[in-house]
C-alpha cells in the first residue's frame, strides 16, 4: 500500500522524525511548531474579522487590495487599526504554563522591588512559576543576557525597551515593556564638597554619572541642566557608570555628582560622600523609571507563562505601593542575595523618611512609588528625547513603536485580572519641571527646546 | 653552620607581616569622634558618617574576623546570588581548568607542528603575534554576542589567554631541541612519530611546562575579571557583589584567597615542571 508504511516491517520506523506526526526532530519541537500554527491561525482569524468588518462587500475588499497592493493595505490598515493588539487581545490566558522554571534579571537597586520581592514574598510561586531571580552586573549584560534568551525576562531600564525595538545601540529586535516597576525614587547626588554649589548654574566643568546611556537618568538630567540654561553636551561631562561603582567614583572625587537609582544616592549619604540635592520626582513627579522587559517573542510564544509572570508583578507592585508594607519588603530585599545593603538604607529610601546627607531628616513618603501601568506617553516622551540628544536620527513613527513597545492593553486588563483599576487614558498627559507635555505633538514638543541636538 | 639559619627566613617572613599588619592598624585606627548630629538623623547614617567623617577603611581586626566567618561555613547556599566563597572558588577553579584544558588540547599539538615545520611557523606567526597581545577580556563582547552563553564566554576568554604562551612555548621548545639528538634519531632510522614522542617532546617539556605554568598563571588572573563582567557565579562575582555593597572587609577577603588559589596552582605546575626536567 503506498502512502501509509506497512507497521509490521521490522525496517519500518513508524516514529519517523520522533514526533506524533513525524515532521519534525523532536515532540517539543513538534509542540512548538503546532504553537505556531495555532497562533497564526489566531492571528489570521483576527486580521479576517477587522477586514470583514471594514469591507462588508467582499467585491470592493479585492478591488481595493488590487489596486494597492497587499503590502501596503496591511501597512495601511495597521496604521489605522491596531491589528497587533487586537490580536493579543485574542489571545486570553486559557491553556496550561508553557514553561514554569524561568530565570528573571535583575539590578541590584530598589527600582527593582517588586521583580526581586515578588521571589521571597512568594508570588512567583503563587502563580504556579519557579522563577530565579538573578543578580547582573550591569545594563549591557542584562541586555545581552536577555537577546541571548538566558533570562526569560528582565528588569531593564524603561528606555532599553524602545532602544532595542528600534535598533539604537543594537540590532532592532522587537522588544515588549508590559509593566513598568517605580515611578520616581532616583536622585541627584552631589559630592559633599559642593555643600555650597546648590543653584545648577555653578555646576559648569561638573562631571556626572548615569546608569546608562539609555535611561531615565540620562533624560531627566540633561533635561535639567538644559532647564537651568547648561549644554549637557559642551558645559558637563556625563557619563556612564554602573550604579555600585558611582559611590566609589564619587568617594575617589572622579566624579562631583550623579543621577542615580537608590539605594545608590542613600547609600553615598550613608557612607558620608555625597548629600541629595533633589529628589528625582521634583523634575517630573510621577516618572517612570524601570521596567519589566520581555522580548516579543517569549510574550507571543509562551503567551500562558507571560500572562502568569506579568500577574505575579502587578500583584507584587500592589502590595509595593501600600505604605504600611514598604519596611517588610526593605527587610526582605536588603539581604545579600538580593540588594546586598544595609537595611537602614533600603529602609529609608522606601519609606522616604531619610537622611539627606546635610544634616537633615527629610519626610517624604512619596520618594519612590510604584504603579505598573505603561502609559504609551511615557513612551512617546521617552522616544522624543532620544531625538533631542541626538541617539535617534532618522524619523520615528511615535505612536506606533511606543503602541508596539509598552503593552498598554495587556497590563489593563490583567490588572483588572488581579483585582487593581487600571488607569481610563493610555495618553496621559503630564508635565516635567513645570512644562506641559502633549503626546500627539512630539516633534512640536522637541523643537520648543533651545538646547538640543541637530 | 647553614643548617642553623634554616628558621631565619620564616622568622623574617613573620617580621614582615607583623610589621605590614602594624601599619595598616595604626593607618586604620578609628578616632573617637563626638556624634555632630541630632539621634534622630545619627541613626540613620553610617557610623563613620555620624561624626562628620567619610566610612573609613577597615583594619586588620574587622577583616581577620570575616575570614574567620568565611572559613567555618565556606559552602553556604542563601539562594541563586548568595552562596558561600567556598563554592565561589570552586566555580571559578572550574572554569579556569575547562578553558586551560581546552587550551592545552588546542595548544600543544599546533605548537608541535609550528615548531616542527619552519614554514608553517613562519605561515602563522603573523596571525600568532596579532592575537597574542590582545587582552583576553576584550573578547568578552564578542564571545557574549557569538556564544550566546556567559558561561561559555567566560570559559572561552580563559581559553584564549591560555592558548597563546603555550602555543608559543611549546614552538619554541620544539623547535630549538638539539640538532644532536635528532640526527642521532635520524641515523638509528627511528620513525617520525616515535621521534617525536620520545626525543622531542622529553626535550621540549621543561619549556613546554613553563608555558602552561604561564598559561595558568595569566587565567586565573583573567578568570576574576570576566566574572565581574558576566556575574553569576564565581569568585569574581563574589567581589564584584561585596563591591556593590561598598564592603572592603569582604573585598580583602577575597583578594586574599584569590591569592593563595592562584600560589596553589602555580606551585602545582611547578611541582609537574621540576618532575619533566632532565639533567645532562
Amino acid at each position: 500500500m503506498p502512502g501509509l508504511p506497512n507497521p509490521f516491517d521490522p525496517k519500518v520506523k513508524l516514529h519517523r522524525g520522533g514526533c506524533a506526526c513525524g515532521r519534525h526532530h523532536s515532540q517539543s519541537e513538534h509542540d512548538a511548531a503546532h504553537r505556531e500554527e495555532q497562533q497564526a491561525l489566531q492571528e489570521r482569524a483576527v486580521e479576517g474579522a477587522v477586514m470583514r468588518a471594514l469591507f462588508p462587500e467582499d467585491v470592493e475588499r479585492r478591488r481595493f487590495l488590487r489596486a494597492v497592493g497587499s503590502g501596503t493595505a496591511l501597512a495601511a490598515i495597521s496604521a489605522l487599526f491596531p491589528l497587533g493588539f487586537a490580536k493579543e487581545v485574542f489571545a486570553e490566558s486559557t491553556g496550561p504554563l508553557e514553561k514554569t522554571k524561568l530565570s528573571v534579571g535583575f539590578i541590584p537597586i530598589t527600582c527593582a522591588t517588586p521583580i526581586i520581592m515578588a521571589h521571597p514574598l512568594g508570588y512567583y510561586a503563587k502563580y504556579g512559576l519557579d522563577v530565579a531571580v538573578v543578580k547582573t552586573a550591569g545594563w549591557a549584560v542584562i541586555r545581552d543576557k536577555s537577546l541571548a534568551k538566558e533570562y526569560d525576562a528582565a528588569h531593564m531600564l524603561s528606555p532599553m525597551p524602545l532602544a532595542i525595538s528600534i535598533g539604537a545601540g543594537s540590532n532592532p529586535i522587537p522588544w515588549t515593556m508590559p509593566a513598568v516597576e517605580n515611578i520616581n525614587g532616583q536622585a541627584i547626588t552631589l559630592s559633599t564638597k559642593h555643600k555650597d554649589k546648590r543653584d545648577p548654574k555653578d555646576w559648569k566643568g561638573f562631571k556626572f554619572a548615569v546608569p546608562f546611556d539609555y535611561s531615565m537618568h540620562n533624560y531627566l538630567l540633561r533635561y535639567y541642566l538644559a532647564e537651568h540654561g547648561l549644554d549637557p553636551d559642551r558645559d558637563v561631562q556625563i557619563r556612564a557608570v554602573p550604579p555600585p561603582e558611582m559611590v566609589a567614583n564619587l568617594r575617589a572625587d572622579n566624579i562631583d555628582g550623579f543621577l542615580a537609582p537608590d539605594p545608590v544616592n542613600q547609600r553615598a549619604v550613608y557612607d558620608g560622600v555625597g548629600f541629595i540635592h533633589l529628589l528625582s520626582k521634583e523634575i517630573w513627579d510621577g516618572h517612570p523609571c524601570c521596567a519589566f522587559a520581555a522580548s516579543r517573542e517569549f510574550v507571543t510564544g509562551l503567551p500562558n507563562t507571560y500572562q502568569a509572570l506579568l500577574k505575579a508583578i502587578l500583584d507584587a507592585t500592589a502590595y509595593a505601593r501600600k505604605p504600611e508594607n514598604r519596611k517588610e519588603i526593605a527587610g526582605a530585599i536588603a539581604p545579600a542575595n538580593y540588594l546586598n545593603q544595609p537595611v537602614t538604607v533600603v529602609e529609608q529610601v522606601l519609606t522616604g523618611t531619610f537622611a539627606d546627607g546635610l544634616g537633615n531628616v527629610v519626610r517624604d513618603p512619596e520618594r519612590i512609588d510604584f504603579d505598573p501601568f505603561p502609559y504609551e506617553s511615557f513612551a512617546i516622551w521617552i522616544l522624543t528625547q532620544m531625538k533631542r540628544w541626538g541617539q535617534v536620527k532618522n524619523d520615528i513613527d511615535y505612536g506606533a513603536v511606543a503602541r508596539e513597545v509598552f503593552l498598554a492593553t495587556d497590563a489593563a486588563r490583567l490588572m483588572k485580572e488581579v483585582g487593581l483599576e487600571p488607569p481610563a487614558d493610555p495618553a496621559m498627559a503630564f508635565s516635567v519641571m513645570g512644562k506641559a507635555f502633549d503626546p500627539a505633538q512630539p516633534e512640536a514638543y522637541i523643537e520648543s527646546f533651545a538646547i538640543r541636538r541637530g | 653552620m647553614k643548617t642553623e639559619r634554616v628558621w631565619l627566613a620564616p622568622v623574617l617572613s613573620a617580621l614582615f607581616f607583623a610589621v605590614f599588619v602594624g601599619i595598616w592598624h595604626l593607618a586604620t585606627v578609628k578616632p573617637v569622634g563626638e556624634v555632630v548630629v541630632d539621634p534622630e538623623y545619627a541613626a540613620l547614617i553610617g557610623a563613620a558618617a555620624a561624626t562628620g567623617g567619610q566610612s573609613a577603611m577597615p583594619g586588620p581586626g574587622d577583616v581577620a574576623s570575616t575570614i574567620w566567618q568565611h572559613l567555618r561555613d565556606p559552602f553556604y547556599d542563601r539562594g541563586t546570588n548568595d552562596k558561600g566563597i567556598g563554592t565561589q572558588l570552586v566555580y571559578s577553579i572550574g572554569r579556569v581548568l575547562t578553558g586551560f584544558a581546552l587550551a592545552a588540547l588546542v595548544a600543544i599539538p599546533l605548537g608541535f607542528v609550528i615548531g616542527m615545520s619552519p614554514l608553517v611557523y613562519k605561515a602563522l606567526d603573523p596571525f600568532i603575534q596579532i592575537l597574542k597581545p590582545i587582552s583576553p577580556l576584550a573578547w568578552m563582547p564578542l564571545a557574549l554576542y557569538t556564544i550566546k552563553d556567559s558561561n561559555i564566554s567566560a570559559v572561552f576568554v580563559i581559553f584564549i589567554c591560555s592558548l597563546w604562551p603555550m602555543l608559543v612555548n611549546t614552538a619554541f621548545g620544539v623547535a630549538s631541541v638539539r640538532k644532536d639528538w635528532l640526527n642521532v634519531a635520524r641515523t638509528l632510522e627511528v620513525p617520525r612519530l616515535r621521534t617525536a614522542f620520545r626525543v622531542i617532546l622529553p626535550a621540549a617539556a621543561p619549556t613546554l611546562m613553563t608555558g602552561m605554568r604561564i598559561s595558568i598563571g595569566i587565567a586565573w588572573l583573567v578568570i576574576v575579571a570576566a566574572e565581574m563582567l558576566v556575574g553569576g557565579t564565581g569568585i569574581g562575582y563574589f567581589v564584584w557583589n561585596e563591591w556593590n555593597n561598598l564592603s572592603i572587609t569582604n573585598i580583602i577577603t577575597a583578594i586574599l584567597f584569590i591569592g593563595l588559589v592562584g600560589m596553589v596552582l602555580d606551585s602545582l605546575l611547578a611541582q609537574l615542571t621540576r618532575a619533566v626536567t632532565y639533567k645532562e
